[in-house]
């Protein structure tokens, strides 16, 4: 089997929605086990995910999302959207999925770069003490763009 | 190397499976095991005879290694590498 010509993956996070924070996990993880180099930059919502308050309370969204099913006037009910994530949380314990805090580690010990976007970070008001230790850093897109430093990489945005 | 390996390298059959055929494999990644490499490798085999799936998550729970060192010793894809050396198939999970 011939070798990924793939040598570095760049992911871009902009929503908090856990479904989405997930695969962008799941991919920037699956790169280094691939040994690939990944790095996840945190913009807008994707914040929440690297913020220590919030990052173990994401929600999936059942309104705006007909992969639910559902009836958006269902979705938007009280309640809805914890059952639902409740839900895709035991199925994803079930697969062994780690939850948002353990996952982050893991991206972050298998060498996976995690930094927070600047503009973001200012517009909500954010300090770097309220998000995670394992932070590599606040960066500015262009400081970003300039991680794609090799030839082979990737830029994707979730 | 007289075994049957897939096209990927993998070992076919793991009773095949001796620890020079593991240094052979070891060398073909560039990888020069130590006591440490071993322990990493026994465990990988023990989990396989039980068959228990293997994550990198369950590598962090093993105790044997952390996910940092376990990188270290295995660069360039460590599930991937690791488990060929030991002679058990490529790990089929996402995480």
């Amino acid at each position: 089997m011939p070798e990924t010509k793939v040598k570095k993956m760049l992911f871009i996070l902009s929503k908090a929605t856990l479904d989405n924070v997930y695969a962008a996990f799941i991919m920037a993880n699956g790169a280094r086990m691939e040994g690939i180099e990944a790095e996840i930059f945190f913009t807008f919502f994707g914040l929440e995910a690297i913020n220590k308050e919030k990052l173990d309370h994401l929600h999936v969204a059942t309104v705006g999302n007909p992969a639910m099913h559902m009836p958006t006037m269902l979705g938007g009910l009280p309640g809805m959207e914890a059952i639902a994530t409740k839900m895709m949380k035991k199925e994803m314990e079930k697969l062994d999925m780690p939850p948002v805090g353990e996952f982050l580690e893991i991206l972050s010990d298998s060498g996976v770069k995690l930094w927070a976007c600047k503009l973001a970070v200012e517009m909500f008001h954010l300090e770097e003490k309220d998000l995670i230790d394992d932070l590599d850093g606040i960066l500015t897109i262009g400081d970003f763009y300039n991680r794609a430093d090799t030839e082979d990489t990737h830029m994707l945005f979730v | 190397m007289n075994v049957e390996r897939n096209e990927e390298g993998y070992l076919k059959d793991f009773s095949q499976w001796t620890k020079e055929i593991g240094t052979e494999i070891a060398k073909e990644n560039d990888i020069e095991m130590t006591d440490k490499h071993w322990e990493v490798i026994t465990y990988l085999q023990d989990k396989f005879k039980n068959e228990d799936a293997l994550s990198i998550r369950g590598i962090k729970k093993s105790g044997i290694i952390n996910i940092k060192e376990f990188y270290a010793l295995f660069p360039k894809g460590p599930l991937k590498v690791s488990t060929k050396i030991a002679g058990i198939p490529k790990p089929k999970s996402c995480i």
